[in-house]
């Protein structure tokens, strides 16, 4: 096998291009199914059950490995595209003075560098109003507990303490001064090394009074609630747009194309690029609509 | 439709050699009959500039039918002009109204330079060609007769679409990135799907994609103008084709 055919030439960046976007686009479902727990669940179990899926997501060995490759495939379609694009550029030092005809190409499939690079825009905003909080900040407020091992903890247990392992939620005793919180989310008996559990970040609550503009549950209400929301819907649309050439592009570029099936990839890109965008723009705006 | 006449104003891109700089020039040309070629056109405007002792506008141009790949021009924004499925010979001024302004430009690629006003250097595609677009056939004088291999309808079929490719170029001159994926993809399918080409594919496919890309041809991102305004109508397919190829090649390759 030739290893700088496949880094180097201008088909391997497409390859590459087409394989990281994919694997994203998977990313994409997995954020959105946990991200519609937040409209699914209302109320307390809601909160319970974002926390808990969050948790999950950060605890899980397998989650853990598909972050990395998460976050190495946008490194790497971000280069590529940086790479790809620079080329491209230097490809024509000298443009048409009559401007190009629009009619042959899609205005996405032209776009796709500017599409990129606003979604960015969005990436590093949106990592720093929940990515961040969630994985870094370590003076998060903790909502659930699962509790291991109660016996050392003896009549004293704080009021917000469920099991979680148990079919039914059941609140136990209380008295927060009873337990110490160490590494952000471990629970210990004050005092001591014996660790009886884990708490959940309060992610729900984070991510409801950043878009509902109301103080949830102790989280300081965003004074741009709207304002979020509306910025939200708008990267929504622009990921539409980079969908909707992305996905069947990314066929092509793999060499993926055939009578039989390019126009069912054609259409189920044009229905992943509509349904995936739109789902995730529903989100604040429920949560908006629900608190104002 | 009896022809009539149009007065036109060309703007037309005018540069000594490829060392100068060039630039935009405006003509009017009176008179021209709506039966004529977009060439012909030309060549009238050049009758008109010889007789006001001016450079006259240098183009390619050769077989004027339509089938050599020599005559370029990218004529209002797109190549080979408004017409779809022609080049600029078979191109005519009936397309075009009375008064109309027309710009004309040359290709407009790193891999094409300026020779002449509208003439472009498109030797980088031969090179392309030279680095694998051939069967090597032993013509020892036994020669094996090439219709002795049976080959499917369809394969025959598809590989005759992608040999269509005249090389005009103007895939390169229409892509917003200046690639030439389509030409070369259709250079390599014409051989893939064919017996006495698959000897030789993975070579192939390897060797004119890096001549393709030393050459400086930008990359492709699928946007598809390329099909559009192929005067030859050669598929995105034959550039899927070629992704394959070379994948296949870039695993399977010794060398």
């Amino acid at each position: 096998m030739s290893k700088s055919v496949l880094l180097k030439s201008s088909l391997a960046k497409k390859y590459w291009m087409a394989a990281t976007g994919l694997f994203l686009c998977l990313f994409l479902v997995g954020h959105l199914l946990g991200n519609l727990q937040l409209i699914t669940h209302t109320g307390e179990s809601g909160r319970r059950a974002f926390n808990e899926y969050a948790y999950f997501m950060a605890h899980n060995p397998l989650i853990k490995v598909m972050s990395w490759i998460t976050y190495i495939s946008i490194l790497f379609h971000i280069i590529d595209g940086v790479l790809l694009t620079i080329e491209n550029k230097k490809a024509r030092p000298i443009g048409y003075a009559h401007a190009a005809g629009t009619k042959s190409s899609t205005w996405s499939s032209r776009n796709m560098a500017l599409l990129g690079s606003l979604i960015l825009v969005f990436i590093v905003m949106h990592g720093a109003h929940f990515w961040y909080k969630a994985k870094v900040r370590t003076d998060m407020q903790l909502h659930t507990y699962k509790i291991e091992s109660t016996q050392d903890l003896g009549q004293n247990v704080p009021p917000q303490i469920y099991y979680t392992h148990t079919p039914s939620i059941q609140p136990i005793p209380a008295d927060p001064n009873a337990i110490d919180v160490k590494n952000t989310t471990e629970l210990y008996i004050k005092g001591t090394n014996i660790k009886i559990g884990e708490g959940y970040k309060d992610l729900h609550s984070v991510v409801v009074a950043f878009f509902s503009g109301k103080e949830t549950n102790g989280v300081p209400g965003n004074e741009n609630a709207l304002f979020a929301v509306i910025f939200y819907v708008i990267a929504m649309v622009v990921l539409a747009f980079h969908l909707m050439h992305g996905f069947s592009s990314a066929f092509q570029s793999l060499g993926l194309r055939h009578p039989k099936y390019t126009e069912t990839i054609k259409n189920i890109g044009n229905g992943f690029a509509i349904l995936i965008p739109l789902l995730f723009a529903i989100i604040p705006v429920i949560i908006w609509k629900l608190n104002n | 439709m009896a022809a009539k006449t149009i007065n036109i104003t060309l703007k037309i891109w005018r540069q000594k050699n490829c060392n100068s700089k060039g630039n935009m020039e405006t003509y009017t040309l009176n008179d021209v009959s709506t039966a004529s070629s977009f060439l012909e056109m030309l060549d009238q405007l050049n009758e008109q500039l010889i007789n006001e002792k001016k450079e006259p506008v240098a183009f390619d141009h050769d077989c004027r039918e339509g089938i050599c790949g020599m005559c370029s021009l990218y004529i209002n924004g797109r190549a080979h002009g408004p017409d779809t499925g022609t080049t600029t010979c078979q191109l005519h001024m009936r397309m075009f109204n009375d008064g109309d302004t027309i710009y004309v430009e040359p290709w407009r690629s790193a891999a094409f330079p300026v020779v002449k006003d509208l003439v472009v250097d498109r030797s980088a595609f031969d090179r392309i060609q030279q680095a694998g677009g051939f069967v090597s056939v032993n013509t020892s004088g036994r020669t094996m007769d090439a219709n002795a291999i049976p080959i499917p309808k369809e394969d025959a079929d598809k590989a005759f679409e992608a040999a269509a490719c005249i090389g005009c170029g103007a895939c390169v001159a229409t892509c917003k990135n200046g690639s030439a994926m389509l030409f070369v993809g259709a250079k390599v399918s014409q051989y893939a799907l064919l017996p006495q080409g698959r000897v030789e594919a993975t070579q192939r496919a390897l060797n004119m994609v890096r001549q393709m890309d030393e050459e400086g041809f930008g990359n492709c991102t699928n946007t598809g103008a390329c099909e559009v305004e192929c005067p030859k109508g050669i598929s995105l397919d034959n550039i899927a084709r070629l992704n394959r190829e070379f994948l296949k090649a870039s695993l399977v390759s010794n060398k």
